[in-house]
């Protein structure tokens, strides 16, 4: 690991002061960036520790939404009451994800700003664009089981790593964010980015700018909901394709459906326009079906990962079959039913 | 807990904190780059906290800050300053066993034991948590704990046996 300066601000104007000059990192819990700095993949002049500013509390929202702080754990996160009760899609994608220890640790801004497990991005001997951009992209031609099948540029195929944040798409969460303009609120789904030809920004922060809390509106998914996560092994390891869906069923018929995929694109990867064909439906395989083509329309692999495109459209519909029934994805029974 | 603002020029050798180890409080001297882990074991002797993976994918480093199991190897010391860091040798009392490693003794919950120390404080951490109770939860819930003897059918059953005892904090 190189050597740093260290600041630990205790007010967030001051840390966004800390975290404006180039080479900075905003260190929280150190999951991921920690070990980004032991492979050499982040070599930051400076860290601004953010731990002691004040942003680890759940707050009810007055429209009877709820506000998740950046320094909020996920562990915390996932048991809080409320969001047990009012959002449990959330919990359950975070509960899917990592260990208990990491979740101990990784806060919610970190979780959103986590970068791709990508192993060439990993690999400072291997050329990536995202870590240097203009090198090249080893992953395309090259090792490519865990890649993107959706959204992906001729300079990269990684894939966002997170499950939390496949939940906060399907949710419609806001990412408030504080920089040297102030502040302001992103949409989720304007949070994250697709690599284009610039992968090496995984997100729409201006440089400094601190995720200070995500909120989450007051639209409960409580009765029909899932989190379905495949991957290579059954706990601790990272999605091959997720699936949350988040979906409203009165009198026997769809009246919202709502789908967001990980482990497949840059970000989490929503398409309202394929969500609406489920809208009046009764819930059926055929719909299920014809909602998975239109949400992946477009999907192709790379080779190792050709698989994902039907594994993402099996998963799609049988978590739309387990939302349409209320009867979620256990993360601890790993039966997918 | 401190709470005044640091700044350090990236030429300081090292920083002071203030932890307390396994209920030592202790005054120690860290370079900001320092891991917990390596505090622990370097710089305070506590070896019994291992260097698995050092990339938070094995658990053999976990340890329990303010009560709560985490990965030491990803922890910078220096921004857990004010913390209550417990260990494996923080378990027992005297001579007197955990109850945890009492059970893990006579389960038969380890071959090698290399990952013995973080498997212990993750399933402390586990009983505090109050979440897992079946047989699938505690399974789940040590998942960030890998064992390549793999002793997992009898750290299971050592950790049910102390969850089905209740009142172990």
């Amino acid at each position: 690991m190189n050597r740093f300066s260290y600041a630990r601000p205790s007010d967030v104007a001051d840390a966004v002061r800390e975290g404006r000059p180039g080479d900075v990192r905003y260190l929280a819990g150190g999951t991921n960036l920690v070990d980004l700095m032991k492979e050499n993949v982040e070599r930051p002049a400076r860290i601004v520790d953010i731990n002691r500013l004040p942003l680890h509390d759940i707050d009810d929202l007055p429209d009877g939404g709820l506000r998740l702080g950046a320094l909020a754990t996920n562990a915390d996160t996932a048991w809080d009451k409320r969001v047990e009760e009012r959002y449990p899609l959330l919990a359950s994608a975070i509960l899917a994800g990592a260990s208990p220890q990491l979740r101990n640790a990784a806060t919610n801004g970190g979780n959103l700003n986590q970068r791709t497990r990508c192993y060439y991005f990993y690999d400072t001997a291997t050329p990536c664009n995202k870590r240097e951009p203009g090198s090249g992209c080893g992953a395309i031609g090259g090792v490519n089981r865990i890649h993107a099948i959706l959204g992906a540029s001729a300079a990269c195929i990684a894939t966002h790593p997170s499950d939390m944040c496949v939940a906060l798409a399907a949710l419609d969460a806001t990412v408030r964010v504080t920089g040297a303009q102030g502040e302001r609120a992103i949409p989720i789904a304007d949070y994250h980015r697709l690599p284009g030809a610039e992968p090496q920004w995984d997100n729409t922060l201006a440089p400094g700018e601190l995720v200070t809390a995500i909120d989450l509106p007051n639209e409960r998914f409580t009765e029909h909901y899932t989190y379905l996560k495949l991957r290579d092994r059954l706990s601790y390891a990272f999605a091959l394709v997720s699936v949350a869906v988040a979906m409203r069923v009165e009198e026997g018929r769809i009246t919202q459906a709502r789908i967001a995929l990980g482990g497949v694109a840059h970000k989490p990867w929503r398409v309202p326009n394929a969500e609406s064909v489920l809208h009046g439906e009764t819930p059926s395989q055929n719909a299920f079906l014809a909602a998975a083509h239109a949400i992946t329309e477009g999907a192709h692999g790379h080779g190792e990962n050709d698989f994902k495109v039907g594994l993402v459209r099996k998963a799609i519909v049988r978590a739309l079959a387990q939302a349409a029934a209320g009867t979620p994805q256990s993360q601890t029974d790993k039966r997918v039913a | 807990m401190d709470t005044a603002t640091l700044d350090t020029p990236a030429d300081t050798y090292a920083i002071t904190i203030g932890l307390t180890i396994n209920g030592q409080q202790r005054r120690l001297p860290v370079e900001p780059w320092t891991t917990l882990l390596d505090l622990l074991r370097e710089q305070e002797g506590l070896t019994g906290t291992k260097k698995g993976c050092d990339h938070g994918q094995c658990g053999a480093c976990t340890v329990l800050i303010d009560g709560k199991r985490v990965n030491s190897c990803l922890t910078l010391a220096v921004s857990r300053d004010g913390a209550d860091v417990r260990t494996v040798e923080g378990l027992a009392e005297g001579d007197r066993l955990h109850p945890l490693q009492q059970a893990f003794i006579d389960h038969d919950a380890f071959q090698c034991g290399y990952c013995t120390p973080g498997q212990l404080c993750s399933a402390v951490g586990l009983l505090a948590e109050g979440k897992a109770k079946s047989r699938d939860e505690v399974r789940e819930m040590m998942s960030g704990n890998i064992c390549r003897c793999g002793a997992y059918t009898n750290i299971t059953d050592a950790v049910l046996e102390v969850l089905g005892e209740g009142s172990v904090k």
